[in-house]
């Protein structure tokens, strides 16, 4: 395996790899998306009780996951930098956190968005909430360190810290409705065994959540190739690369 | 299909703000930040082509100024001589 992966490991392999795969990527997330979101608006069922308000889920719930996903991954890949000193581990950790910020964003306010007509308020400061809020803030934190130094290697190695001292409150998010008395309702999906959701309710989540995971796997792909081309802006077949662009 | 109207689909059976705000927030990030990513490209192959500008100039300017001197040492040493 490790014979395998070992080309990916030169910057200029990991660029024509992540450019040939973006064209695939991102048919396949607009295929996706459309339909999901096409199904999630028009043509699942209402809540019984919650009303068409439930269509909120749809968008929620998988920015909600892919905000915790996208950090994990950054984890994984700061630590494979700090342990292996890979270096395209961390060009990949940089560009995951505007895209994992996003996604923590776009889950707090659509939580608002749905709260507010379920619970009543916007906004409380129970554990669900108030540690989806730090996770956006960890990675206002982890973005900013990228940007804090000239030098890409030691803004790299401290952005990596603090993602990995971070990496506690995924866990927390996760079972903070198991663990503290809060509005935020327990998992629906996830649950083991049999989901407990009906299935025209459950198919436009799951095409929902493969479309907004390719667009995650998209706008990885477009800032990795952004961050490789900015750390290796020295080497010969970047110049070449420029020069055959912009000719 | 759940609704019978277009405008009924808009009010959302009166949750239209509140369901209508959560995918237009969405949509609208999730643009800026796929069009902003997209555009980033074009931006670092500028910059590092404007950085190749600047070294080939200063690359010039020194052999320029290489040639200068040389031919200030011969001119003194004809003079010297």
């Amino acid at each position: 395996m490790w014979k395998w992966l070992h080309p990916y490991a030169n910057p200029e392999v990991s660029y024509h790899f992540t450019n040939k795969l973006l064209p695939w990527l991102s048919a396949l997330a607009a295929i996706f998306l459309s339909i999901g979101l096409v199904w999630a608006l028009l043509f699942a069922p209402a809540d019984y009780q919650q009303g068409h308000s439930f269509r909120i889920f749809y968008v929620h719930v998988p920015a909600a996951s892919l905000s915790m996903g996208i950090y994990f991954a950054m984890a994984i890949a700061a630590f494979s930098s700090l342990v292996w000193q890979l270096k395209l581990a961390d060009a990949s950790a940089a560009a995951m956190a505007p895209v994992g910020a996003a996604f923590t964003a776009i889950a707090l306010i659509t939580g608002a968005a749905w709260g507010k007509p379920m619970w009543g308020t916007w906004w409380i400061w129970d554990a669900r909430l108030t540690s989806e809020l730090i996770l956006l803030f960890l990675y206002l934190g982890v973005i900013a360190l990228h940007n804090a130094f000239e030098d890409k290697n030691l803004a790299g190695k401290a952005a990596g810290i603090l993602t990995l001292v971070g990496v506690i409150n995924i866990p927390i998010i996760k079972y903070s409705v198991d663990w503290w008395n809060t509005l935020h309702q327990g998992s629906t999906v996830s649950k083991l065994g049999k989901p407990s959701m009906s299935l025209d309710m459950l198919w436009p989540f799951i095409i929902c959540f493969i479309g907004f995971s390719l667009l995650v796997a998209v706008i990885i792909c477009l800032r990795f190739r952004n961050e490789i081309l900015a750390r290796n802006s020295i080497r010969p077949w970047v110049r070449e690369l420029v020069q055959k662009h912009n000719s | 299909m759940q609704f019978n109207s277009f405008s009924d689909f808009i009010n959302m059976g009166g949750y239209g703000f509140y369901v209508w705000l959560s995918f237009g927030a969405t949509a609208l990030i999730l643009t800026f930040l796929l069009i902003s990513s997209k555009a980033g490209h074009q931006q670092i192959i500028n910059q590092i082509a404007k950085r190749k500008q600047r070294e080939d100039k200063l690359r010039q300017a020194r052999e320029l100024r290489k040639q200068q001197n040389e031919q200030q040492n011969k001119a003194l040493n004809e003079v010297t001589e």
